[in-house]
């Protein structure tokens, strides 16, 4: 069924709409989402593109924008009697400031991996003596899941800490940082939550187009060409190209789980800073379930990056993973300096991994 | 291989093949899985739809007559010369 978003015929005539549209101007497009550079790079599509066009990378991987200090803590919790940690994959990897998830778990830490929230309270349920604590990570399309668990009513002995973040604040925050960028391609994922509203009062107070597309290399270059129009005509709307998957509203049921759990707080994200309203927190009713609360984890955010790594710069999209003197060197996926080279969603790691494949 | 793992901002294409309750068995390129449909309660997914799953839970059900729209509407742009 995707087959048709790969048609080679049409991904010819895209581009080459691209070039002809984008005469005379440079474009440079961001992209805040880790499946996105995924397909950029997988399919090679930079190289598609004229070289007045370019596509960076934003702060679209959750992992890698983690405050170091949050992973201290909830590695240095890993390691207390009773208490088990659980997570997702790549998390466990990402250093923090001191210490990461998986060090604290060769020190005998109980940390376990699960595929989703679901299998944490699942734990929880069924180790009714431990502490369960989920590491709770992710951007919009992660909250809901969080939300609807805890309005299930999972045992008294499951908490989560919630680090989840939010992605149209992050995006007003480069557009105000006067990064030089002319459009966005919205995440798609997270779209089908939070739907096409929220990027129109940013569109029109930035009067920069932005696109929600979706994940096949047809979406990607669609995206792209709409932005071009726009900015030759000088427009800056916002379009959905991913109407199979997103509407206009989101998901109304996830956003109203995320609202009835979830207050929207400050949130530090690591290698851009602090960005106002841009994290969730949980409500004060459900405090029981608020691991920050149960174990007093609340430390000053710390701004760490390890020595010479330009994950901070690679994440505003201000460098390109090859422009960093570590990228396939010092640092790779088998030995990661960065959160960028660590997580699977990290632009470092994709572009390592995948921009010698072509399709 | 990316889709291998969970990952935190991906959703994966998951053709439902049976239903019970809010509970759905789903079928990733063959292998058989388990997802929630709770928050996809409103959106009449009925066997043999596919929706995207994310760690657990379908988060929007693929609607194909859009994708259609779609490609038409560009393909009219891309012949407009
Ligand atoms: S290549 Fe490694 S050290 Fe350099 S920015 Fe990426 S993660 Fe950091």
């Amino acid at each position: 069924m995707f087959s048709k978003f790969r048609d080679r015929k049409l991904v010819e005539k895209v581009t080459q709409k691209i070039e002809e549209e984008s005469k005379g101007i440079t474009v440079r497009i961001m992209h805040v989402c880790g499946t996105h550079e995924w397909t950029i790079t997988h399919f090679g599509i930079r190289d598609l593109l004229p070289s007045n066009v370019e596509v960076v990378a934003g702060p679209g991987c959750p992992v890698c924008v983690t405050p170091g200090s949050e992973i201290d803590m909830i590695a240095e919790l890993s390691t207390k009697d009773g208490v088990a940690v659980t997570t997702f994959g790549d998390v466990i990897r990402v250093p923090g400031t001191r210490t990461s998830l998986s060090e604290a778990k060769a020190r005998g830490g109980d940390v376990r991996l699960v595929y989703g929230i679901e299998e944490a309270v699942r734990i929880a349920r069924q180790e009714r003596k431990k502490e369960v604590v989920h590491f709770s990570i992710g951007f919009e399309t992660t909250a809901p899941m969080a939300a609807v668990e805890i309005l299930k009513g999972p045992p008294e002995n499951f908490s989560i800490f919630s680090t989840h973040k939010l992605i149209p604040p992050a995006m007003e925050f480069l557009l105000k940082s006067g990064l030089s960028l002319d459009g966005f391609i919205c995440p798609g994922h997270v779209s089908t939550i939070i739907g096409v509203k929220p990027y129109r009062g940013l569109a029109e107070r930035y009067r920069k187009p932005m696109v929600v597309a979706g994940f096949e290399p047809l979406d990607v270059l669609l995206g792209i060409l709409s932005i071009v129009r726009q900015v030759k005509e000088g427009g800056w709307g916002v379009e959905n190209e991913y109407t199979r998957a997103v509407r206009e509203e989101g998901n109304v049921i996830a956003l109203k789980a995320i609202g009835d759990v979830f207050e929207v707080a400050d949130s530090w994200w690591r290698g851009i800073g602090r960005i106002e309203a841009s994290g969730l927190k949980l409500r004060g009713h459900f405090e029981e379930f608020d691991a920050s609360k149960k174990f007093g984890l609340e430390a000053p955010p710390a701004d760490y990056m390890p020595e010479g790594c330009g994950c901070g710069e690679v994440l505003k999209g201000v460098i390109k993973p090859e422009d960093c003197p570590l990228f396939g060197k010092e640092c790779t996926p088998n030995h990661p300096i960065g959160p960028c080279m660590v997580s699977l969603e990290g632009t470092c790691s994709i572009i390592y991994k995948y921009r010698s494949l072509r399709w | 291989m990316l889709f291998k793992v969970s990952v935190l901002c991906l959703a994966i294409p998951a053709k439902v093949v049976r239903i019970e309750g809010d509970r759905a068995e789903i079928e990733i390129g063959g292998v058989k899985r388990e997802a929630s449909l709770a928050l996809v309660a409103d959106a009449g997914v009925n066997v043999g739809d596919y929706v995207l799953v994310h760690t657990g839970y379908a988060i929007a059900k693929i609607r194909e007559d859009e994708a259609e729209e779609i490609l038409k509407a560009w393909k009219e742009v891309l012949a407009e010369g």
